[in-house]
């Protein structure tokens, strides 16, 4: 695969808590990833717009407010609404282990918790494109 | 041969002693801010610190050792637990409980609505209404929130910025409402929007304007108001969002400076109003290092208060603190872990010399705390007062070869900053061109990274893991009927006040902005007329304009 792996690190709500959100992307962009950084303050759908335009392969959502559960569902809702299938849609923050389970049932990637470390994101984010461009070479 | 000379001449030979002698484990000796720390403290290293100068005497300038003569043995330090979650009758319920308790003093947690100006049924507030703190629309909220609380017995300190001259007017009318004259009434607005744009990132509008409502609220409380603490200059969030404990000083004391010298430009006299400025700091986990910021804290204000600005008053020096334990510092793993670190810090803060003190509860990584954690935590101060004898004389750790040390350097490198924040041409600038956004990031990241290299050890994250762990504390959680039933008190409340009123105070205050008055008496007027803080807010918005930052990573 020639083409840099796209992740847009996405902040939403009203959520100003952007430590892990900028430790992150700036891990991310150390790693070779093309990093995009949302600024903070977004709605869903300007994150999903800005994942539209940007063209990204992945979307990291980081909440910290405690409205994850309000704003991850209504993310996936509106990528299935704007045919980002093949987009994963993953993130972190303050979210307790079993919203967490309940976001991943739902059909998110992995959520990562406090003392998650960059490397295993970096990983979890190579595997999953490898298995994605397996599954489209098939 | 000088004692100087003595003490270095010893020292040398015990370096060589040591090298032949004594091998060190690999790894780096550092301060949690990456600071490095040499193998031994002795007099050699204290020779540039006059005792008189630098350190002297508790309750006296330059209150190194404390800004009172007998510190906690007059009185203990206020403990001070931050509270507020759901709508204003579920907090003012828990606020009763708490004074029925003993508490003297309120601290009010809002939500993110509230701190950003937005009402609970503006779209962007889904999913966050009462969530981290309790919603507050309008004057209706905040009269529920102070039903049957003595405004003129119980000080509130309101954990507020952007919007903070708003519900300082709504304070204001409550106070009214219960016959307390506005000269009574006693609290704490925080108030700090500099830190905003710099670390917390609560800001809504452009840096000038919103220094303009700072400065209102500071001329508005001189005169009528003077028993208000009026800002509560804040590194708490600039330490959260990953500062060292060098620019977590630095910059605090920066914006300080910033706020006096455009208090200076409105025409107020700095004696009037520095008495009522506070100041808000992290303490994180490494002992030494906190405590000698704090020590280097209260010299450093003293001296630019004097000195550079000629302050006369005595309470014009004195920097007075609330400190916070360091949310940042706990784990999501093994979290009763949680307890030990938050005691720790707490007991830095108290061997620092504070003032008021807030300890973290052991599950906030996951959630707000449950009732028990909370408790917990005010235990945990309650320990620290009555059981470990730290309270027997002030600033024990005076004369300490290594603190001493630690507290001039701090205040060397923090001058260092001031220096470089001025070649920026003062805070404002710094902060347009990104400079503290950088800094932060930078120290951030060095943080995280020193942790994946397991340069620093955090107990059970990269060392001593539990595999298998699994959640085992309670967590709380906020019912989503509250943003169902506050969206419905603030629809219900736009259809029956009176909406005449409400345009004609929003008008005035429109022009008052743009006339470039006082904005504090109608915002008062505003506030009566129950008009909403997201309508306040979005008529300041039309004079002042809104702010996004260029995110620097």
């Amino acid at each position: 695969m020639d083409r840099k792996i796209r992740v847009l690190v996405a902040k939403p709500g009203l959520d100003g808590h952007d430590r892990g959100a900028k430790v992150i992307a700036s891990a991310l962009r150390d790693a070779g990833f093309e990093v995009i950084y949302s600024g903070l303050h977004q709605t869903p759908e300007q994150i999903v717009e800005i994942a539209l335009q940007e063209d990204v392969d992945v979307i990291g959502i980081s909440i910290l407010s405690g409205a994850h559960m309000t704003l991850f569902p209504r993310i996936m809702e509106l990528m299935q609404e704007k045919g980002l299938d093949d987009v994963l849609l993953t993130g972190g923050g303050i979210i307790p282990p079993e919203d967490a389970e309940k976001l991943e049932a739902m059909g998110t990637g992995k959520i990562f918790g406090p003392g998650s470390s960059t490397q295993d994101i970096i990983q979890y984010i190579r595997e999953w494109a490898e298995s994605r461009e397996q599954t489209e070479t098939k | 041969m000088t004692d100087f000379e003595k003490y270095k001449k010893e020292r040398e030979r015990w370096e060589a002693e040591r090298q032949t002698k004594s091998k060190d484990r690999p790894g780096k000796f550092m301060t949690t801010s990456s600071v490095p720390i040499d193998h031994l403290y002795g007099p050699e290293n204290v020779q540039d610190i006059d005792f008189f100068k630098d350190v002297g005497y508790p309750g006296e300038y330059p209150y190194t050792r404390g800004i009172h003569y007998n510190m906690y043995r007059g009185r203990l330090w206020t403990m001070r637990q931050f509270a507020g979650f759901g709508t204003a009758h579920d907090t003012n319920q828990r606020f009763k409980y708490l004074l029925e308790n003993g508490q003297t003093g309120l601290s009010v947690a809002f939500d993110l609505p509230t701190l950003m100006g937005r009402d609970s049924d503006d779209p962007l507030s889904h999913g966050e209404v009462g969530v981290c703190g309790v919603a507050i629309d309008s004057l209706a909220d905040m009269e529920v929130l102070f039903d049957g609380i003595p405004l003129d017995k119980v000080s509130t300190s309101m954990t507020i910025n952007s919007p903070a001259a708003i519900l300082l007017a709504f304070y204001i009318c409550v106070g009214e409402k219960q016959g307390v004259p506005q000269e009574k009434l006693m609290g704490t607005l925080q108030n700090d929007i500099l830190k905003e744009y710099i670390a917390q990132k609560e800001f809504i509008f452009p840096p000038e304007p919103s220094m303009k409502l700072v400065v209102d609220t500071v001329e508005y409380c001189t005169r009528h108001v003077p028993k208000w603490n009026t800002i509560s200059i804040s590194g708490y969030h600039i330490r959260e969002a990953g500062s060292t404990a060098v620019q977590e000083l630095a910059f605090t004391l920066a914006d300080g400076f910033a706020y006096v010298d455009s208090c200076i430009e409105a025409g107020l006299d700095v004696d009037e109003f520095a008495p009522r400025f506070s100041f808000f700091f992290n303490s994180h986990l490494d002992f030494f290092e906190e405590i000698a910021k704090f020590r280097a804290a209260r010299k450093i204000w003293a001296r630019h208060m004097r000195e550079r600005y000629g302050a006369k008053n005595e309470r014009s020096w004195k920097l007075r603190f609330h400190t916070q334990t360091a949310g940042c510092s706990l784990t999501g793993q093994q979290p009763e872990n949680n307890i030990v670190r938050t005691a720790f810090e707490a007991l830095a803060a108290v061997l620092g010399g504070t003032q008021s003190l807030h300890t973290n509860s052991l599950d906030e990584t996951w959630a707000l705390p449950t009732e028990k954690a909370a408790k917990i935590a005010l235990r945990t101060q309650q320990i620290i007062a009555h059981e470990i004898g730290v309270i027997n004389t002030p600033d024990p750790l005076a004369g300490s070869y290594f603190v001493e040390r630690l507290t001039k350097d701090m205040e060397q490198a923090a001058e260092e900053y001031f220096q470089k924040i001025n070649d920026f041409g003062g805070v404002i600038p710094a902060i347009k061109q990104g400079f503290f956004q950088r800094e932060i990031a930078k120290a951030a990241r060095q943080y995280q990274d020193e942790i994946e290299r397991k340069e620093r050890i955090i107990v059970g994250v990269n060392a001593y893991r539990e595999p298998d762990e699994k959640l085992e504390i309670p967590i709380l959680r906020i019912d989503d009927k509250v943003e169902k039933a506050q969206v419905a008190r603030v629809k219900a409340l736009k259809e029956k006040r009176d909406n005449t009123k409400v345009r004609q105070t929003l008008d005035r205050l429109r022009e008052a902005a743009a006339a470039n008055e006082n904005v504090m008496p109608y915002l008062i007027d505003c506030a009566h007329a129950y008009c909403t803080i997201g309508e306040m807010i979005n008529t300041l918005k039309e004079v002042y304009g809104t702010w996004t930052e260029e995110p620097v990573f």
